[in-house]
């Protein structure tokens, strides 16, 4: 972990003067891409609301559509994964690699099984024919344009979907630079801004299951 | 004067792939630089395709089809290939961490990254040319994107693509700000580019997304009918334009406010004179950042938004003009008693001073609600924008291209040359560009591949003043690329100047600065030390 030629740590980079520098770097880096991906998300929450206010009666009879159950649990499995990501990061903080290994494959299961979830859900509503836009032909539902609701749906949960598909990506290299005893006490940012953005990932489907399966 | 410096970032290492690979924030800069100039040669051919067009009303070049996609082609290269990169990621790239005192941007890889998203997003903006562009202008306003056969997802894809590249920039920049200046350099010792970059940063960060998601949205609409910008399926094309817009506004201040701090440090260098009102310059452009979120509405003044709604936006399009003429003022004061130097930098600089100021009055024209009912879609619009964009940015560009061109190079240009350039640039823009002020004012409607007879003599004129401004361009070319290989050598700081990047080697050594610079005085402080012309 000691470059003793370079006279400094193996993950200082040459143009930080120290590792504490460095790690707040990435740290503010990172909010601020969490930033850009809240913006990414708030194009799509503005169209919710101003269709939810055009067609307030449509929107609550279509969000009956929503199986509430499947998605509590789904809000369950990923804030469990965010506990399991915050205790893969305590680990790692107290370094026992292998509790950290084990967490982080606890969260890429919980991921795994929000996306099995999900899965099942869509493949409902394609059956239904509840579908986005012009291939909407579910016709069990009174309203204008009740097909809006699910184009919003289907983007709304879709591009969180890449979201943790992405993440998942990103927490199997960690789990596979833990495993190669790349992380220590001293250093765990990589491990650490994959934890902000996972639980950014958790945060937007908290805000998604409210607005899309709860309120009437 | 010594000759080249042997170890400079050009020379060590060696080889293309040090090249490809590199993590060295000058040369990325430097690669930058290099597609930005190809890109802006690509958009310039197509602005004198149009002008020979429009020489005549006979629509003598193309038909009106392919004129659509001409002027579309021209937007869309020159907005998201040269102009919104074009400063920040070339120039800034190259001078922030010297003017900060740093070794390098805070995430080298991310910056490399940040070229490579930037050639995929160009590849794709290419491959439409072949496969049928585009047609719809630059702002592909739906429901016409939407309907229309030419290739809309390739182009949009495309800039989706480049969008992450000016987030991966700014973000670069912002975090290099906070946590790596040089110890002793304080927020308000930074040099004035800093914080302008700084103010870039922020609108990049927060308006980019958004027209990722547009985009996203308008790809899915076209793909799946998703109906969202449909009005026969309960959508909203006026949403559409909300969206863009949302970005679009603020992303002319990254287009200006880069050029707005270059031009803070050219003013000062030049006029041998500390710059004038150092806090409200840089105050300034953090409210231009600011107000910026707040005005996107004037350009849907006829689009059917509620009157309410249009006084309001055309109210705040006015409080623009308050940080602008801050700046304007500052610069002019800094000038006044200094000792001013026309050296082809400051001859820029200058010319943006007047250009932009009148292509920021017109502006508020623009931005008054009954003139704008008349103006809007004339070419009065065209003639505003090419006003602060060409006027101001590029212009600012220019200044800043031959301000640190002897840092970047180590060598001098001709100061002759480089004014014949200056005169012909200048004395072709106002041709082109003023007349089609006129022109606006007359009735004239932009994107039309045709005219009336009645404005045959101002847009011959126009065609002219385009012919001269490309001239003046071929000049610049020629003169600068012969300084690469017959240049003077510059030596460490050719103007005087007291920033930090004057300090060291030209070309700089890989590492930026020997040994951590110390400070020791102020960006500006002309009446406190006389720069040492090593």
């Amino acid at each position: 972990m000691f470059d003793a030629a370079a006279g400094h740590p193996a993950h200082l980079q040459h143009h930080f003067s120290d590792s504490e520098q460095q790690a707040s770097a990435s740290k503010l880096g990172m909010w601020l891409f969490l930033l850009t991906e809240m913006l990414l998300f708030g194009g799509l929450f503005a169209a919710y609301s101003i269709y939810r206010a055009w067609n307030p009666e449509m929107f609550y009879e279509a969000h009956k559509q929503l199986n509430i159950y499947l998605g509590m649990i789904n809000t369950i499995v990923l804030i469990s994964s965010s506990v399991t990501m915050a205790l893969a990061i305590r680990s790692t903080q107290l370094s026992n690699r292998k509790l950290t290994v084990r967490f982080l494959v606890a969260t890429l299961l919980f991921a795994a099984v929000f996306l099995v979830i999900k899965y099942l859900e869509y493949h409902h509503k394609f059956e239904l024919g509840q579908l986005p836009g012009k291939y909407y032909t579910f016709t069990g539902l009174q309203g204008t344009n009740p097909h809006i609701f699910f184009s919003i749906y289907f983007m709304m949960t879709g591009l969180h979907g890449i979201h943790v598909i992405g993440g998942m990506g990103v927490i199997s290299w960690m789990l596979y630079r833990t495993k190669r005893s790349q992380f220590s006490p001293a250093y765990y940012t990589p491990l650490e801004m994959t934890g902000l953005y996972w639980h950014l990932v958790d945060l937007i489907w908290i805000f998604l299951f409210p607005l899309l399966y709860l309120i009437g | 004067m010594d000759g080249i410096p042997a170890y400079n970032y050009l020379s060590s290492p060696k080889g293309w792939k040090s090249w490809l690979l590199t993590r060295d924030h000058k040369r990325i800069g430097l690669m930058y630089l290099f597609a930005i100039m190809f890109f802006f040669l690509v958009g310039g051919i197509f602005a004198l395709m149009i002008r020979i067009q429009l020489l005549t009303p006979n629509q003598a070049l193309v038909k009106a089809e392919t004129y659509n996609q001409l002027f579309t082609l021209h937007g869309a290269v020159m907005i998201f290939l040269f102009i919104i990169p074009s400063i920040p990621a070339s120039l800034g790239n190259f001078v922030l961490p010297q003017l900060l005192g740093a070794k390098d941007v805070a995430f080298p890889r991310l910056n490399l990254a940040s070229w490579y998203i930037y050639v995929v997003g160009a590849l794709f903006l290419m491959y439409s040319i072949f496969t049928g562009a585009a047609d719809t202008g630059w702002t592909f306003y739906t429901p016409y994107s939407t309907q229309t056969t030419t290739s809309v997802i390739a182009t949009t894809l495309g800039v989706f693509i480049l969008g992450f590249s000016s987030i991966f920039t700014g973000l670069n920049f912002i975090v290099t700000i906070h946590k790596l200046r040089a110890p002793g350099m304080t927020w308000f010792s930074m040099p004035l580019f800093c914080w302008a970059l700084y103010a870039t940063g922020i609108i990049q960060i927060l308006a980019t997304p958004v027209l990722g998601i547009t985009l996203v949205l308008l790809i899915l609409e076209r793909l799946f009918g998703i109906g969202i910008f449909d009005p026969a399926m309960g959508g909203d094309p006026v949403l559409y334009q909300h969206f863009f817009w949302f970005y679009s506004h603020p992303a002319v201040y990254i287009m200006i406010l880069p050029g707005m701090g270059i031009i803070s440090e050219t003013i000062s260098v030049f006029s041998h004179k500390k710059i004038f009102g150092y806090k409200a310059i840089a105050f300034s452009s953090l409210g231009i950042a600011f107000v910026s979120f707040m005005v996107w509405g004037h350009h849907m003044f006829t689009s059917g938004q509620s009157e309410l709604a249009a006084m309001i936006f055309s109210f705040l399009t006015f409080l623009v003009g308050i940080p602008s003429g801050i700046k304007v003022f500052n610069w002019l004061a800094t000038m006044y008693k200094g000792s001013i130097s026309l050296a082809a930098p400051m001859i820029y600089t200058l010319m943006f001073l007047i250009l932009f100021t009148i292509g920021g009055l017109t502006g508020i024209v623009l931005g008054a609600l009954s003139v704008n009912v008349h103006m809007h879609g004339t070419y009065f619009v065209v003639a505003h924008f090419h006003y602060v964009m060409m006027g101001g940015t590029v212009m600012a560009f220019l200044a800043g291209l031959h301000y640190w061109w002897p840092k970047i190079w180590g060598r001098l240009y001709s100061e002759f040359w480089a004014r014949v350039g200056a005169l012909l640039t200048f004395i072709g823009f106002n041709m082109t560009f003023f007349t089609q002020f006129i022109l606006g004012a007359k009735g004239m409607p932009r994107r039309y591949s045709t005219y009336l007879d009645q404005y045959q003599p101002l847009h011959g004129f126009s065609s002219i003043g385009s012919f001269i401004l490309g001239a003046g361009f071929v000049v610049m070319a020629g003169y600068l690329i012969y300084s690469l290989f017959r240049g003077k050598p510059a030596g460490n700081n050719p103007w005087g100047g007291l920033t930090l990047e004057w300090t060291t080697t030209s070309p700089p050594p890989p590492e930026n600065f020997l040994e951590t610079p110390k400070i020791t005085h102020g960006p500006y402080d002309y009446d406190k030390v006389i720069a040492d012309n090593g």
